[in-house]
C-alpha cells in the first residue's frame, strides 16, 4: 500500500512527522500497512463492514430519514497510543475526575466553593442542570460520577486538551468493545508483537464499580434505559448481556414503599443498583420532569432514602456545562491544591463583558457552542462559515450571552485512514472512559472518532463521522 | 424473569415458527400445483383461507388469486401481519429489545435470516419462475437458528418461554397446513381416493418433513391416516399434540409445578387441550370433520395464549400504583 504518498498537511499527525518519518510506536504498523495490498485492505475493510452489520452495531440517527438503524463506520486503520502519553492523560484524568465530584458534593451542600467566590453563583444556582431536589444529597459511598467520557483533542503543538467531560450518560463504550474485537481479526499478528493493553474487561469492572455501590453481598444489578428508538440502545442492550445485568425500561419497574421493584413473571423482584441511561430529569416523573413517560414515579425517592443506588447520580449535569468547565482548573486547584494535569482549551465566556466582547470581534476565528447543547448540533466553527453564519450567531450571543461560549479553533490531530482505496490524513478526537468505585480508573483504551470528510472538523457520530480502534501500548 | 422480558421471548418464539411455516405453506402448495394436470388451473385461493388471512387479502387485492400476488402477500407484503417478511422482522424487533437475553450466536443468525428475507424483497422473488430455493433457504436458515439455540441458550426461564411460543405456533400451524387439503378443490368429487388425491396427501406429508416417518408407521397413504399422524401422533415433533404437550411441559417448567393438576389457567386450559388430544382417535375427527375439528382447535389454542398473556406478562402502570401508595 503506498502510504509513502501519505501527506502531513500541517497538522500534528499521530503516525508520521512532519518531516515525513514514521513515529517509532507506529514502525511496526507502518512495515505491515507497506507489504498489505491494496486489494487485501478493502477486503479487511469489508470484513469489518459485515462483521458490524452481523453484530447489529447499529444506533439511530435523530433528524436523518434514511431509516433508523446506521452502522458507524469503523476504519481499519487503528490509533496508537504509547505508553508514556497514555500515564499522563491516566494522571490527568483522574486528578479531573476526583475534584469535580468534590466539585458535585459541595454544590449540592455546603456550597463553599461558590462562598468563597471561585465558581460564581448564579452560575451554578440558576443553572438549568442544578437540580434543586438534589439539595442536601450525598450519593451512597459519596460518588457522583461513576462513568464518566471525556472528550478530548490533541492541538498542533502535540499536546492533549479536554474538550468536554462528559459527566451524564457517556455513550461510546459498547464501540470501543466491539471494535476491538473486529479490528483483533484483522491484524491478529501484529497486536502481540506491539503489546496492546486488553480493553475487553470494561464489563466486569463497570459491574464490580455498580456492585461496590450496594452493601448488599449479591446485589440486584439493571441498566436502565430509555428503549429501543434511543440512539444507544444497542449499546444498553450490549453492556446489561455482558454484565449479565437486567436491561430494564421505566414501566418495568414499580416503587411501593421507597422500594424499587421489577415487575417479573413471579410477581414483584427488589432491585439495588441502577445503572441509568436515560436523562436525570427524567428518571421520575414525581421528582423531576412531570411528564417524562420513560422515567419510574417515586424513583427518586426509594434513591433518597438509600434504598437503591443509581449510577451516575442525579445532578451531575450543572458539572459538564460549557460555561463551567471554564472554571475547571480553578477547580482543581480548589480542592486539590495542584496545579491541573491536563490542559483546558482557552474558553471565552460570553456572559462576561470583556470575554463576549472578544468574542463578536473576532467570530471569524473562533468555534461558538451552546453551553448545554450535545452531539455537535447548535455550534459555529467560525474559520469555515459565511458572513451571515458569523452574523447569525452575534445575533445569538447578544440576545442570550450567557447562552454560549466560544474557543478559539484547535486544528485536531489527525491519523491515517483509509479512504476508499488510498490512505489519507483525518481529524480525530479522543474519548477514554473513567470509572469510579472503590478506585477512580481509567480503562486502557477509548472511542476515537473520526472526522470522514476532508478537512473537517466535526467528529459525531450524528453528523457522518466515524471511529477506530485506539490502541494503548503497554510500553 | 421481567413479564416484558418474557412477552417479547414468547413473541420471539411464535414469530420465527410463523416465518418458517409461511414458507411451508409456499412450498406445499408449490408442490401441490405441480402435480396438476395441465388442463387445471393453479389453486392459490386455499392457501389464503387456511392461513387465516383471508380478509386482509381480499380487502387489499380482491378476489384474484394468482401465484405471484398470493406469494408476494404470504411472503413479503408488509401489510400483511403474518407474512414470513413481516414475521421475521417482529421475531427480530421482540429480540433487538430483550438483546441481553439471547446468546449472540443466536442473535447474529436471526439477524442474517432477517437480512436474507429483506434482500430476497428487494429482488422481488415472489416473480421468479420457482421461488422454492429462496423458502428452502430461509426454512433453513431458522431451523439453524433452533440448532444454535439449543446448543447455546442455558435452560432457564426464557428458554422456556421461546419453546412455549414455538410449541403453540407450531401446533396451530400444523392444523392450517392440514387445512390446505381440505380447501383444495378436487376436480370432482369422484376424484376422491384417485391417484391425485394420494398425491396431494404425499406432498402435505413432505411439506412437513413428515413423509418417510408417516411411510415407516402407517405404510399406506391414507387420509385418515395422515390426519391421525399430524394431529394425534405422540412421537412426531411437528404433530398438534407433540406440540400442546411439550408446551405443557414448558408451562410446568415456568411455574416449577410437578406436571399434576394446574398451577394456573394457563395450565388448566392447556392441560385440558391435550388431554382431549391424548384420549381421542382418528374417528372422533372424522366424526366432527375435519376442517370443523381443525377450527376448533385453533380457537382453543388461541385461548391458551390469551391465558399465558394474563398469568404471565401483564403488568401494573406504575404511575398509578405510585400515587394510590402515596394516597
Amino acid at each position: 500500500m503506498p502510504i509513502e504518498e501519505y501527506k502531513v498537511d500541517g497538522f500534528f499527525d499521530e503516525m508520521m512527522e512532519a518531516e515525513g518519518g514514521c513515529r517509532s510506536h507506529y514502525k511496526q504498523f507502518d512495515n505491515l500497512i507497506k507489504k498489505t495490498s491494496k486489494k487485501k485492505l478493502g477486503q479487511l475493510q469489508f470484513s469489518a463492514d459485515k462483521a458490524q452489520m452481523a453484530m447489529g452495531m447499529t444506533f439511530n440517527v435523530y433528524h436523518d430519514n434514511q431509516g433508523i438503524e446506521k452502522i458507524l463506520h469503523l476504519d481499519i486503520i487503528p490509533r496508537i497510543i504509547p505508553n508514556a502519553e497514555w500515564t499522563i492523560l491516566e494522571a490527568g484524568l483522574k486528578q479531573r475526575i476526583h475534584a469535580l465530584n468534590l466539585f458535585l458534593q459541595d454544590i449540592y451542600n455546603d456550597q463553599k466553593i461558590l462562598k468563597d467566590k471561585v465558581v460564581p453563583k448564579d452560575l451554578i444556582l440558576n443553572s438549568k442542570d442544578y437540580l434543586k431536589p438534589c439539595i442536601g444529597l450525598t450519593p451512597p459511598k459519596g460518588i457522583w460520577c461513576h462513568i464518566t467520557g471525556t472528550d478530548l483533542v490533541k492541538d498542533k503543538d502535540g499536546k492533549y486538551y479536554i474538550l468536554e467531560d462528559n459527566l451524564r450518560c457517556p455513550s461510546g463504550v459498547s464501540y470501543m468493545l466491539e471494535s476491538r474485537e473486529i479490528i483483533k481479526r484483522a491484524y491478529p499478528k501484529l497486536f502481540n508483537d506491539l503489546g496492546v493493553r486488553p480493553v475487553s474487561d470494561y464489563p466486569t469492572k463497570l459491574l464490580n464499580m455498580l456492585q461496590f455501590l450496594s452493601d448488599k453481598p449479591k446485589p440486584k444489578i439493571g441498566v436502565l434505559t430509555p428503549g429501543i428508538h434511543n440512539s444507544a440502545y444497542f449499546e444498553h442492550s450490549y453492556l446489561a448481556q455482558q454484565m449479565g445485568a437486567e436491561l430494564v425500561v421505566g414501566y418495568d419497574l414499580i416503587v411501593q414503599k421507597k422500594h424499587v421493584y421489577m415487575q417479573t413473571t413471579h410477581g414483584l423482584e427488589v432491585i439495588d443498583v441502577l445503572y441509568r441511561r436515560l436523562d436525570d430529569t427524567f428518571i421520575d416523573p414525581l421528582a423531576f420532569n412531570p411528564h417524562s413517560l420513560l422515567g419510574v414515579p417515586g424513583l427518586y425517592e426509594a434513591y433518597k432514602a438509600g434504598n437503591i443506588a443509581m449510577a451516575n447520580a442525579p445532578g451531575t449535569g450543572v458539572a459538564d456545562d460549557k460555561a463551567v468547565y471554564a472554571y475547571v482548573p480553578r477547580i482543581i486547584k480548589y480542592y486539590l491544591d495542584e496545579e491541573p494535569i491536563l490542559n483546558n482549551v482557552p474558553t471565552y465566556l460570553c456572559r462576561e463583558e470583556d470575554d463576549r466582547k472578544y468574542v463578536l470581534e473576532n467570530i471569524d476565528q473562533l468555534v461558538v457552542k451552546e453551553t448545554n447543547a450535545a452531539g455537535g448540533y447548535g455550534m459555529l466553527i467560525g474559520p469555515k462559515a459565511d458572513k451571515a453564519e458569523h452574523e447569525k450567531f452575534r445575533t445569538l450571543i447578544k440576545s442570550n450571552p450567557t447562552n454560549y461560549i466560544a474557543q478559539p479553533t484547535l486544528s485536531l490531530s489527525t491519523v491515517p485512514t483509509l479512504i476508499d482505496d488510498k490512505i489519507e490524513p483525518r481529524h480525530v478526537d479522543l474519548r477514554p472512559y473513567i470509572l469510579y468505585g472503590e478506585n477512580i480508573e481509567v480503562i486502557p483504551g477509548a472511542l476515537t472518532r473520526v472526522a470522514l470528510t476532508k478537512g473537517s472538523l466535526v467528529v459525531n457520530s450524528s453528523q457522518g463521522g466515524g471511529s477506530k480502534d485506539t490502541w494503548v501500548l503497554y510500553k | 424473569m421481567l413479564s416484558r422480558v418474557a412477552n417479547s421471548i414468547y413473541w420471539l418464539g411464535r414469530y420465527t415458527e410463523r416465518a418458517e411455516n409461511y414458507a411451508r405453506f409456499i412450498d406445499v402448495n408449490f408442490n401441490l400445483m405441480l402435480d396438476l394436470p395441465s388442463d387445471l388451473k393453479e389453486q392459490w385461493q386455499p392457501l389464503i383461507h387456511a392461513t387465516g388471512d383471508y380478509d386482509i387479502y381480499i380487502a387489499k387485492y380482491g378476489f384474484k388469486f394468482d401465484r405471484k400476488t398470493v406469494i408476494f402477500f404470504l411472503a413479503f407484503d408488509e401489510d400483511n401481519p403474518n407474512s414470513v417478511f413481516k414475521s421475521i422482522s417482529n421475531a427480530r424487533e421482540n429480540a433487538r429489545v430483550i438483546r441481553e437475553n439471547l446468546s449472540k450466536e443466536t442473535w447474529e443468525k436471526l439477524n442474517e435470516t432477517y437480512h436474507f428475507v429483506k434482500d430476497g424483497r428487494d429482488k422481488k422473488i415472489w416473480k421468479s419462475e420457482d421461488p422454492r430455493a429462496f423458502f428452502e433457504n430461509v426454512k433453513s436458515g431458522i431451523l439453524l437458528l433452533y440448532g444454535l439455540a439449543d446448543s447455546t441458550v442455558a435452560r432457564t426461564e426464557g428458554w422456556y418461554f421461546r419453546q412455549l411460543g414455538q410449541y403453540l405456533e407450531r401446533a396451530d400451524k400444523t392444523s392450517r397446513i392440514l387445512d390446505v387439503k381440505y380447501h383444495i378443490l378436487l376436480p370432482s368429487p369422484e376424484e376422491v381416493g384417485s391417484p391425485m388425491d394420494f398425491l396431494h396427501w404425499m406432498a402435505l406429508l413432505k411439506s412437513v418433513t413428515a413423509f418417510n416417518t408417516y411411510r415407516r408407521i402407517y405404510g399406506n397413504i391414507d387420509p385418515s391416516g395422515v390426519m391421525e399422524f399430524l394431529v394425534l401422533n405422540k412421537y412426531f415433533p411437528r404433530s398438534v399434540f407433540f406440540c400442546l404437550k411439550e408446551a405443557e411441559k414448558c408451562l410446568y417448567k415456568i411455574s416449577g409445578s410437578d406436571g399434576q393438576g394446574y398451577k394456573n389457567s394457563a395450565e388448566k386450559a392447556m392441560g385440558e387441550l391435550r388431554s382431549k388430544l391424548e384420549f381421542a382417535d382418528v374417528h372422533d375427527i372424522i366424526n366432527v370433520g375435519l376442517h370443523e375439528y381443525l377450527d376448533e382447535l385453533q380457537i382453543k389454542i388461541n385461548k391458551i395464549s390469551n391465558e399465558i398473556d394474563s398469568n404471565f406478562f401483564q403488568i401494573k402502570n406504575n404511575f398509578i400504583a405510585q400515587t394510590q401508595v402515596q394516597e
